[in-house]
């Protein structure tokens, strides 16, 4: 993975032509290209690279001349906390919706709620992020349309969630990056509901005489929650990685904006840092996703205790 | 007096195709203790009965006429509240899959013990003796060490006697087993028939068997009722049913049974396929697949009981050639 981002990245441009002032002589240009380590062969780069990651060093910035993981680990929280709560979003709106529209599936109102889901999956994000902004902070003056807002540092995260002003700035582009997950989560849950309500076990629950809210809520749930809980945990790595385009819309400092200006800039070591983060993030939430399972389902549990 | 009393229930399903009459005049009795055997092809309307009965039959299908008494007081007009009352407590049922009728994620005694909270404020370490006691009944070795284990991790046979100690964890009056052997072995049969069997016997308690298999009520059932397109097309005591039966499909049954004493010979088949049941023939439903048939068979039919308190419901039943 590192060979591929390090040589793809080293394909798009030279950043040379990008960071030096037009003015400079060739001495001076020299200069620069030696003090970046540019002027050696791309392997012997490569080599020096792999050497740095192994005492945690992806290089410096070109353009900010920072540490490139100082950087990003810098505009992460910011990422974090929009992909979190957005996620959380996708999860409360989401599964009530779904198990409604799977439990009444002939009411008027589920399929409203399934056609505002296609809507979900198929407006372009960047579009709706404009609209909303439109709607919200335009026309009505309601949200703030950029921004993170103040933060605040409660249990010692700083974070816009702990303050009225950062959270008015962090709900358009929460929802906005959540929408589509929003309708996945509902067509999950409503195809389970949909499915799993004709199985005996569900049948035979009735028959015992529970109450229907335990029947749905523990007999239906956590059987649902399964494919819904593999899915939640590929996106939330989505949701960070590529909340790129919300972030420009919103302007958002994370990691997604940060992207989209070191790509802009050709400012190589950030990009790369960036894309290994997120291989590290896709790794670290797919073993969280396996440890869900085990809990939720008995059956891939390796070794059960009482048996 | 009865535990039960059914009289002309009438239950459709209400498709976009058009009506299905699933169910469509059933009438039968139980008494404290007896054992029905409720036989019939897939698709006959039997396991909607047993649905009927619990009052969980889901939409489109709607119980559209008839009554059902249960210990006096009619199940059709109550209240959901009041039927999910009776579900468990008094009225248990068990299904044809073991494999399928236990929730895969929840524990055993997690499924035991809320059966027994559902109905009885009691504190959970009672109900856990009780689920406990219950495994021991139906005859889990170990029950401590079942309790704690997931369904997954029981055969098909022990998952069987699970379901059945759930539905007498109350101690219903009335059980319906839905083809609860069907999916199992022919030695586990046997003993899931044995365990059911002996609690009815100890409890009292009134079961209805529902099975398309013949040799299994034979010898479990006092009474058998043969359903056929959603009717009951012959009832009565086990042993006139077996030995003399009179309606030719209840005829066409019995001698598609292997057995024994007729080896070498060619197993009889019932000729045709199962009606559809979107477009049935006025009149008897069995008329196209039945030796008998005539124009007769058109009209309606109506019941014809004998002294015994059965009945069929044929123009040409077997046993009365003298008469026709």
């Amino acid at each position: 993975m590192s060979l591929i981002v390090f040589f793809g990245v080293n394909v798009i441009g030279d950043p040379v032509d990008m960071l030096i002032n037009p003015e400079a002589d060739q001495a001076e240009i020299e200069r620069t290209i030696r003090a970046l380590g540019l002027d050696k062969p791309i392997h012997e780069q490569y080599l020096y690279f792999l050497k740095g990651i192994g005492s945690g060093d992806f290089g410096k910035s070109f353009i900010f001349g920072e540490p490139a993981l100082k950087l990003i680990l810098h505009h992460m929280p910011a990422t974090i906390e929009l992909a979190l709560v957005s996620l959380i979003m996708a999860i409360i709106l989401g599964i009530p919706l779904g198990l409604y529209a799977g439990l009444f599936p002939e009411r008027r109102s589920s399929r409203l709620i399934m056609a505002g889901s296609i809507l979900g999956f198929s407006l372009p994000t960047f579009w709706v992020g404009l609209m909303m902004i439109m709607l919200f902070a335009v026309h009505l003056g309601w949200l703030p349309s950029t921004g993170r807002g103040d933060t605040a540092v409660f249990l010692g995260i700083e974070s816009s969630l702990w303050t009225r002003d950062g959270l008015s700035h962090l709900f358009m582009p929460a929802l906005n990056l959540a929408l589509t997950n929003i309708s996945l989560v509902i067509r999950l849950t409503r195809a389970g509901v949909r499915e799993a309500m004709h199985q005996d076990y569900i049948k035979f629950a009735r028959a015992k005489g529970l109450h229907p809210r335990r029947v749905i809520g523990v007999h239906l749930m956590k059987n649902i929650l399964i494919p819904i809980i593999t899915v939640l945990g590929l996106e939330f790595g989505s949701l960070m990685a590529f909340s790129v385009v919300t972030e420009s819309i919103f302007a958002w400092p994370g990691m997604g904006k940060l992207l989209i200006d070191s790509l802009l800039q050709l400012d190589r070591p950030v990009v790369v840092a960036y894309l290994m983060i997120i291989v590290l993030f896709f790794v670290v939430i797919n073993l969280v996703v396996d440890i869900l399972y085990s809990v939720l389902d008995p059956r891939v549990r390796l070794k059960d205790q009482g048996s | 007096m009865s535990v039960l009393s059914v009289s002309g229930l009438k239950t459709h399903f209400f498709t976009r195709d058009g009506v299905v009459r699933a169910v469509d005049g059933v009438d039968f009795e139980l008494d404290r203790g007896e054992v029905l055997g409720l036989v019939g092809e897939s698709g006959s309307g039997k396991s909607v009965t047993g649905f009927s009965l619990l009052g969980l039959v889901d939409p489109p299908g709607k119980v559209v006429e008839g009554n059902i008494l249960f210990c006096g007081q009619d199940l059709t007009t109550a209240s959901q509240q009041h039927m999910q009352e009776l579900r468990g407590s008094r009225i248990a049922m068990i299904f044809q899959d073991p494999m399928m009728t236990l929730n895969p994620v929840l524990r055993i005694d997690t499924q035991m013990i809320e059966a027994i909270l559902a109905h009885e404020k009691l504190p959970r370490k009672v109900a856990w003796t009780r689920a406990r006691d219950g495994l021991a009944q139906v005859g889990i070795p170990s029950p401590e060490q079942r309790l704690r284990a997931y369904p997954h991790q029981l055969s098909g046979g022990m998952r069987q006697r699970v379901a059945i100690a759930i539905a007498f964890l109350n101690n219903p009056d009335l059980l319906i087993a839905d083809e609860p052997t069907t999916a199992l072995d022919v030695t586990i049969q046997a003993q899931i028939v044995h365990v059911a069997q002996t609690l009815c016997r100890e409890r009292g308690t009134a079961l209805i068997w529902i099975t398309h298999d013949l040799a299994v009520v034979a010898g479990l059932a006092d009474r058998i009722a043969v359903m056929y397109a959603g009717r009951i097309v012959e009832a009565g005591a086990t042993d006139q049913i077996i030995d003399h039966p009179r309606h030719p499909y209840t005829v066409g049954l019995l001698g598609s049974v292997p057995s024994a004493n007729r080896r070498g010979q060619r197993l009889a088949q019932i000729p045709g396929m199962t009606p559809n049941m979107l477009s049935l023939p006025n009149g008897c439903a069995f008329q196209e697949r039945c030796t008998r048939g005539d124009e007769l068979c058109r009209g309606d039919v109506d019941a014809t009981f004998d002294e015994a308190g059965g009945y069929v419901r044929c123009f040409h039943p077997h046993g009365s050639e003298a008469g026709a």
